[in-house]
């Protein structure tokens, strides 16, 4: 039953026996809590309740956090204690500092310009015929996974060699021949971080649904008679964009703003499908799976995760208080 | 893994009836507008769609011209889709897609129910402790999957589950406690007490009202986060890379999809069908449960 499976029978049966016995422990503690009776019976429900969720939120996430930041101050194979060596190292070594670097470029670039983006396209679109249609299509990148964002933006960026009788199947390649250009390795070329940025598009790409989506509410809850009274007055649409949309809107603003910056520092499956990190293009939760798997460092993957820990919470806590205020 | 839950309003994506400011909107705004919104949304269109007609195009045509030749030189074939499926190109992505699914639904229904059950405690039960560990439990949110994969493999050594299915269904159930409970509770509070009361004076105790009075209100509530969990982990990566690696007997889509740019990066014959097949279901969960999915993926943007 724990064992290994290779056909789609063994998979299915495997999966049922696993609900199962999901479903046995459940059965059991839904059995002991309705013979708990008598005073103070609630109390124990509630524990018994919480019973199974606080087992596995210890064991799985409490227990394996305390144990990455202890691992932290360990060698490759977490066996010799280095002190403080691996941040040193990643603070010091000019291949992990570019790693830093990119990971603070996406992070400034990400956040706003899929706001922006999806801040100005919510109220072009707002109130329009094709409303649902067009904010679908913005949405779309939402809901496909990252690797599959990676593979349709690794075709637009795809390159073939300057020869003549070569035609660019990549349509960004084939835009700069229409312009007149040669065509350009564009995921390998990082002059002026250009890969770095083509990456962030991609990303980009994908949030500015969320943004506009969320955006789009906020836009819609700014009471008409606020914009009627404005449009009687004769003020124009860039006005009224900065004099009473942008201030309406603001405190969501920095909801999404920091909710995408969250993401952003956690980016991973596009960078990893796109360059693998390589051509200077790596970023934080990129270098720990590499570290990790590829380079196995323990220590150092355990470092980076620490690393992203420390840079995600503030953003977290600032986000929710956000959250809190504007409920 | 979560943080916030930024559901400010009704975040559906259907436009509302027009009102007297949106017609008057409609005569003042400029064409402008109108053009700056296409562009934007063709600009978020043709990525997808170039990848997806070149799925259609045969492989000699798609390796030696654009797709935009496509408009003046259609070819079609179902060939791509095809040989992702097949044996003989060693894709198989039928194989895959049987993993996704049963990666998927213990990883859903577990959490789930777990889920619900503390989540009641922590809404219509009083015990000591009760808001601290709420506190707890909400704090955790904010750690990142990163920081616990580490450990975790660990662990799955040693009891010899990593590289099955048991490690990917306890971690995607784990980490998604956090916020499933904090959804859940926020939406059971809502539950009028007089309900509860009033089930309690029939002589039912916390199990029969978690079964016949919670539960039946819960349903949206529960489509909404089983949606979203349902997605999140159907488009992981980074779980399934660190707990399965290469097994291709558990592997997801997603991880076969990784592989493929990695491995076979310029046969985008494969990589265009591929990338279709793998997007199929988020993409058909998305057209017909669309206001389940948006409220799901927005109040989880942060998951991760």
């Amino acid at each position: 039953m724990f064992g290994s499976v290779s056909t789609t029978p063994e998979k299915l049966l495997q999966m049922v026996a696993a609900l199962l016995l999901f479903a046995a422990v459940l059965g059991i503690v839904l059995f002991i809590a309705s013979r708990i009776r008598g005073k103070g019976s609630d109390r124990w429900i509630g524990y018994l309740y919480l019973l199974p969720v606080l087992l596995m939120l210890s064991v799985g996430l409490v227990y394996p956090g305390l144990r990455t930041i202890y691992e932290s101050f360990f060698d490759a194979h977490g066996t010799g204690f280095i002190g403080i060596d691996n941040y040193k190292f990643i603070f010091t070594s000019g291949e992990l500092r570019r790693v830093l670097g990119n990971t603070m470029i996406w992070v400034v670039l990400v956040p706003f310009l899929a706001t922006a983006i999806g801040l100005v396209y919510s109220i072009l679109v707002d109130k329009s015929r094709f409303e649902s249609f067009a904010k679908a299509l913005v949405f779309l990148p939402m809901a496909i996974s990252m690797v599959a964002a990676g593979v349709i933006w690794k075709f637009m960026y795809e390159y073939r060699v300057d020869q003549p009788k070569v035609q660019q199947i990549g349509l960004i390649n084939q835009i700069i021949v229409w312009l007149g250009g040669k065509p350009v390795q564009l995921l390998i070329t990082d002059t002026w971080g250009l890969n770095t940025l083509l990456l962030i598009v991609v990303f980009i790409w994908i949030q500015a649904g969320f943004a506009m989506t969320v955006l789009s509410a906020a836009v819609k809850a700014i009471p008409d008679d606020i914009i009627e009274a404005a449009r009687l007055d004769g003020v124009n649409a860039w006005t009224m964009f900065v004099k009473i949309t942008l201030p309406s809107v603001r405190p969501t603003i920095v909801v999404v703003l920091t909710t995408i910056a969250i993401g952003t520092l956690k980016v991973f499956d596009v960078v990893r499908t796109m360059t693998g990190g390589n051509f200077n293009t790596s970023v934080i939760a990129n270098e720990f799976y590499s570290q990790l798997i590829r380079a196995d460092n323990q220590g150092l993957a355990a470092a980076l995760a620490v690393i992203l820990f420390v840079l995600v919470t503030p953003i977290v806590i600032y986000n929710i208080r956000s959250v809190r205020q504007e409920a | 893994m979560t943080a916030a839950v930024p559901i400010v309003t009704e975040p559906d994506l259907e436009a509302p009836p027009e009102s007297t400011a949106a017609v008057a909107k409609k005569k003042l705004s400029s064409p402008m507008a109108s053009v700056a919104a296409l562009i934007i949304a063709v600009l978020w269109t043709i990525p997808t769609f170039g990848l997806f007609l070149s799925s259609f195009r045969p492989e000699a045509a798609i390796k030696r011209t654009g797709w935009w030749t496509f408009f003046t030189d259609p070819q079609m074939t179902l060939d791509n889709y095809r040989a992702v499926f097949d044996d003989e190109t060693g894709v198989n992505l039928g194989n895959f897609f049987i993993n996704s699914l049963v990666i998927c639904i213990p990883s859903v229904l577990i959490p789930l129910a777990l889920a619900s059950l503390a989540a009641y405690a922590f809404a219509w039960i009083n015990f000591r402790g009760k808001n601290f560990l709420f506190l707890a439990i909400f704090a955790l949110q904010i750690v990142p999957l990163q920081v616990t994969l580490i450990p975790l493999l660990t662990i799955f050594v040693k009891v010899d589950i990593s590289g099955t299915y048991w490690a990917l269904w306890l971690a995607h159930s784990t980490f998604a406690l956090p916020l499933a409970i904090y959804l859940l509770h926020n939406f059971m509070r809502e539950i009028p007490a007089g309900l509860i009361e009033a089930a309690r004076v029939d002589g039912a105790g916390h199990v029969a009202i978690f079964f016949r009075v919670m539960l039946p209100l819960l349903t949206p509530a529960l489509a909404a986060f089983g949606i979203f969990q349902f997605l999140w982990v159907w488009n992981d990566l980074l779980v399934a890379l660190v707990f399965v690696g290469g097994g291709d007997d558990v592997a997801p889509l997603t991880l076969q999809l990784a592989n493929l740019t990695g491995t076979r990066g310029t046969a985008w014959h494969l990589l265009a069908s591929g990338t279709f097949v793998s997007i199929i279901v988020p993409v058909t969960v998305f057209l017909l449960l669309q206001r389940y999915f948006v409220r799901g993926l927005l109040a989880g943007s942060v998951k991760g």
